[in-house]
């Protein structure tokens, strides 16, 4: 982080600056020295925030027309899409931005998986996004809770009897959710008021997450600790500014191609069809985001067990930093790691295969083979990989590989008549 | 900085925060608590139902609490297929009657104790209820089979005001 000292140019500015100093704040984000290799998986930062303005301002006009009521909220949501002025629009901006925000925090997650981003000292910013995550996943299902349809209701029903897995307290727990006797107005109202907090919690959480990424710096896509500011940097402003905006633009036009001609295409036909508690449908299936974790729910025969499987799955991540035991953050370097991260991200697609479709026969098979694979990558194939992994030779700076010059030029010349032999 | 010791001034603090954190937890409580089943959800705690025009084989579904409560009037045979189970084979071993006080009259909730989905009528390999959400198969008797639900379908407490009518609640 640069820590030279801002001077504002203007009077008035340095007499501001004085008493709230948000120009230097400002100044510290337009100086920002950013590693200038960065390549377009370090945008999606910068989307997701697009993604969180986005479903906050979509939001906010949405509460306007929308009725937080059992017997209402169906009708107010059709109301919403046929009555209201681009009512429509608003509500397929929200309901596909949702799908956009997880799309792109899938990539920012697995970005920062291959890249090692997670590694020391940037263990409290992953932490953070883990938690961002976490109430991304809350906001999102009782968001989608809200329309008062088949899958919201029956969603519902199934997300929170998971609480009913804890011994003793369990039931109680339930009730205390719904407000009920089973999901009904009561879980309606205050689910929605939840949808509504959850965002400004979030929006704060990312401040915390930009704020500690501000004190090391950014990791690299080559992962190695870099002079700020030096020849290996470049100034936030124009360049990353000008690279996140040229990615959210690309992102935009798949977001709007979602929105504008497959609308419906990423959610559940049954949500059309107002709640009917005596009725579930013939087969639930959480919105596609959420799949893999389904999946491993669904791959254990216990109850209690299946919910700690699935819990644990998300929660083994915060403890990544650690199960990690190698010292090399890029997967550049780190050619087994490379192999076994590829195959995870295999894993996660095929778990979120086959949590769409019925757990039987085959598909049950492979949901408990690829659970099992899950667990075993981050608990035993990370920890023993730091150990017995050969690491390719890192660089000394971004600029070495490219230029052979080097702030070592005794380590430089040593390489390149390695090279030559 | 020598020894620590214990005075007054220590004492007072510990006072102090122990009659502040009764009251901070007699503040949240009623903030907590006000999730809980309020008294209009309390009231509608039974309800009355006709059962006279259940022929034998059927399986009505009525409504208490929010809920789908089956109400089904068994056949002998179904009756004997029920009785016949060894307990041995149960998952959550219960006798049949223990569930149906009056065997022809199976009442219960139709909430899988699994994640809370309702069982399809006369599915499964059991011929009782199936559950389309996460596979789980229960017997005529509403007693698991198979499948990842950790015990039977709940029999409410329900009484038989008259011949033909079931008071749940």
């Amino acid at each position: 982080m640069s820590d030279h000292q801002y001077t504002p140019k203007s009077k008035f500015g340095k007499w501001f600056n004085d008493r709230l100093p948000l120009l230097t704040l400002a100044n510290h984000l337009t100086d920002y020295p950013t590693p200038k290799n960065l390549n377009y998986w370090w945008t999606f930062g910068g989307i997701l925030t697009f993604c969180l303005i986005t479903q906050i301002v979509t939001g906010l006009v949405l509460a306007m027309h929308y009725i937080a009521h059992a017997d209402m909220a169906f009708d107010s949501v059709e109301h919403i899409m046929r009555d209201v002025n681009y009512g429509w629009l608003i509500r397929y901006i929200h309901a596909n931005g949702a799908s956009m925000f997880f799309l792109a925090v899938y990539i920012h997650i697995f970005r920062s998986l291959f890249y090692g981003s997670y590694k020391a000292p940037r263990e409290i910013i992953w932490i953070i996004g883990i938690i961002i995550y976490l109430l991304m996943m809350a906001a999102a299902f009782m968001g989608y809770v809200l329309p008062w349809g088949q899958m919201s209701f029956w969603g519902a029903t199934v997300i929170t009897n998971l609480f009913s897995a804890i011994p003793l307290v369990g039931e109680g727990i339930v009730t205390w959710l719904w407000g009920g006797y089973s999901v009904d107005n009561p879980t309606l109202t205050r689910f929605f008021t939840l949808h509504y907090l959850i965002p400004f919690l979030i929006l704060g959480l990312v401040v915390l997450h930009i704020w500690a990424l501000h004190v090391p710096g950014n990791n690299n896509p080559v992962g190695i600790d870099i002079q700020k500011p030096s020849k290996d940097t470049v100034p936030f402003h124009p360049y990353i500014v000008i690279k996140d905006g040229f990615a959210l633009l690309m992102f935009m036009i798949v977001f709007a191609f979602f929105v504008f001609y497959t609308p419906n295409i990423l959610g559940h036909a049954d949500n059309y069809i107002e709640a009917n508690p005596l009725v579930t449908p013939a087969h639930i299936v959480p919105e596609w985001y959420l799949l893999p974790f389904y999946a491993i729910l669904r791959s254990v025969p216990d109850k209690l067990l299946g919910v700690i499987a699935m819990l644990s799955a998300i929660f083994i991540l915060a403890a990544l930093p650690w199960l990690d035991t190698s010292k090399i953050r890029s997967a550049v370097f780190r050619p087994l790691y490379r192999q076994f991260y590829w195959i995870l991200v295999a894993d996660v697609l095929i778990l979120g295969y086959v949590g769409a479709m019925p757990a039987e026969g085959l598909y049950l098979l492979i949901a408990r083979v690829a659970t099992a694979y899950y667990f075993l990558h981050f608990l035993v194939i990370l920890p023993i990989l730091g150990f017995k992994e050969k690491t390719l030779p890192i660089p000394l700076s971004i600029t070495e590989p490219i230029l052979g010059g080097s702030p070592n030029l005794a380590a430089a010349k040593n390489k390149e008549s390695l090279d030559i032999k | 900085m020598s020894e620590k010791k214990t005075d007054r001034r220590d004492f007072l603090f510990t006072a102090t925060y122990a009659v502040g954190a009764v009251g901070v937890a007699a503040t949240i409580w009623p903030m907590i608590d006000q999730m809980n089943p309020d008294a209009s959800v309390k009231a509608l705690a039974s309800t009355e139902v006709d059962v006279s025009s259940v022929n034998p084989g059927k399986t009505i579904t009525v409504l208490w609490r929010g809920k789908p409560v089956f109400i089904r009037r068994r056949t002998q045979d179904e009756i004997a297929e029920a009785k016949s189970v060894s307990l041995k084979d149960l998952k959550h071993p219960e006798k049949d009657e223990d569930r149906a006080k009056n065997p022809e009259w199976l009442v219960m909730l139709g909430v899988c104790t699994h994640l809370g989905c309702v069982p399809l009528d006369q599915k499964g390999d059991y011929n009782g209820w199936f559950c389309p959400c996460h596979g789980s198969h229960y017997d005529i008797s509403g007693r698991i089979r198979k499948g990842p639900a950790p015990t039977n379908m709940e029999i409410p407490k329900y009484e038989f005001v008259n011949a033909n009518t079931i008071k749940i609640g």
